[in-house]
């Protein structure tokens, strides 16, 4: 029952912001949509939605922001220094790393975050192991590897989502 | 002065867009194209939604607001089934390549 | 405000460089997805010179649906079907 009321009023926000109006109209469509939105989605929307009253995990998040925007533009930086090089110095190739996060939401918010980070880019993710196509390889070893692109998000998504 | 600042943070996304689209011109394989251009290009379009809001605020800020969040969450993920879409549809990679572990598994896969 | 605007028309004619000259499929597709998420901050610039605040509307509605179709060409890429 709790993850009805949950995804009812997440809804029901996303519509207000949207519309940004209280006009009567609006908010009766929206209580409406919501509603039904809230009953035909039930299976496919958060699971383990006991998770959203935890505070700690907020707390998390708000210190992975800046780390992650960090890290966002750090990536751009190196993206338009390897583009603006006249020699374009890369040494691409597709690297095998080990995540030990099991939820799926974690393993989608990794991927993402690794798409976005300096020099990687994830291509499929299969149990356990993400490959991943990086751009300038510094080290062909694998533990190296995970050490590199995978621990530095591992540490705050792990109190985020597991 | 609130125009002002917004009109700086929409010329940087702008630059960061701009730097994508040579990337994706001058890389030489689709996986570094894709590299590049996804990195720049989404938070090159997230700091304009960004510019927008600081620039006029209200109902139209707000919105950008949530396209520059959903730009952020769906960006990442269309690069990742189109990575795999390429690599599944047998695009090798450039030939500078140091390795490539996925092709390895999936060719193990295959003689099993 | 217009020498950005000119800028980002600049972008948009590099993506169509490569959607034009992409040597296999997956580049072009690439381009085509470069291309939406520039559309979504050049709708951003028309709203900003209008004043209108609908265009921000377009901008989330594009960006939906070009998220949606990068999602239907890769896996038309990938070669099977939609319910794996």
């Amino acid at each position: 029952m709790a993850t009805r009321i949950f995804q009812f009023l997440i809804i029901f926000i996303l519509w207000l912001l949207l519309t940004w109006s209280l006009a009567p109209q609006e908010v009766i469509v929206g209580v409406a949509l919501a509603l039904l939105l809230s009953i035909m989605l039930y299976d496919v929307f958060l699971q383990g939605s006991e998770k959203l009253v935890q505070p700690a995990r907020y707390f998390w998040f708000l210190l992975y922001l800046p780390v992650f925007f960090y890290y966002v533009v750090r990536a751009n930086l190196d993206v338009a220094y390897r583009v603006l090089h006249p020699e374009m110095p890369i040494r691409p190739g597709i690297v095998k790393v080990r995540t030990s996060l099991k939820s799926d939401m974690a393993k989608t918010f990794l991927a993402n975050s690794i798409t976005l980070t300096p020099g990687t880019l994830t291509v499929d993710i299969i149990g356990d192991h993400l490959y991943i196509h990086w751009i300038n390889i510094v080290t062909e070893d694998p533990q190296e590897e995970t050490e590199v692109i995978v621990k530095r998000f591992e540490v705050f998504l792990r109190r985020i989502f597991e | 002065m609130s125009e002002t600042i917004g009109m700086v943070i929409i010329s940087i996304g702008v630059a960061f867009d701009l730097f994508g689209c040579i990337g994706l011109v001058r890389l030489p394989d689709i996986y570094n194209r894709l590299q590049g251009a996804t990195k720049c290009v989404t938070l090159g379009t997230c700091l304009i939604l960004v510019g927008v809001l600081v620039h006029s605020g209200g109902a139209m800020g707000i919105k950008a607001l949530l396209c520059a969040i959903f730009v952020l969450l769906s960006s990442p993920t269309g690069a990742h089934a189109l990575a795999r879409g390429a690599h599944r549809s047998g695009v090798k990679l450039w030939k500078g390549s140091v390795m490539d572990k996925y092709a390895e598994d999936q060719e193990g896969k295959l003689d099993q | 405000m217009i020498v950005l605007m000119v800028l980002l028309i600049l972008c948009c004619f590099l993506c169509l460089y490569r959607i034009g000259m992409g040597p296999t499929p997956p580049d072009r597709t690439v381009g085509i997805d470069i291309l939406g998420t520039l559309v979504v901050g050049f709708c951003a610039f028309t709203a900003i010179l209008t004043g209108k605040d609908w265009y921000m509307n377009v901008a989330i509605s594009w960006a939906l649906l070009s998220f949606i179709g990068t999602i239907a060409l890769a896996k038309f890429l990938e070669g099977r079907g939609f319910d794996e």
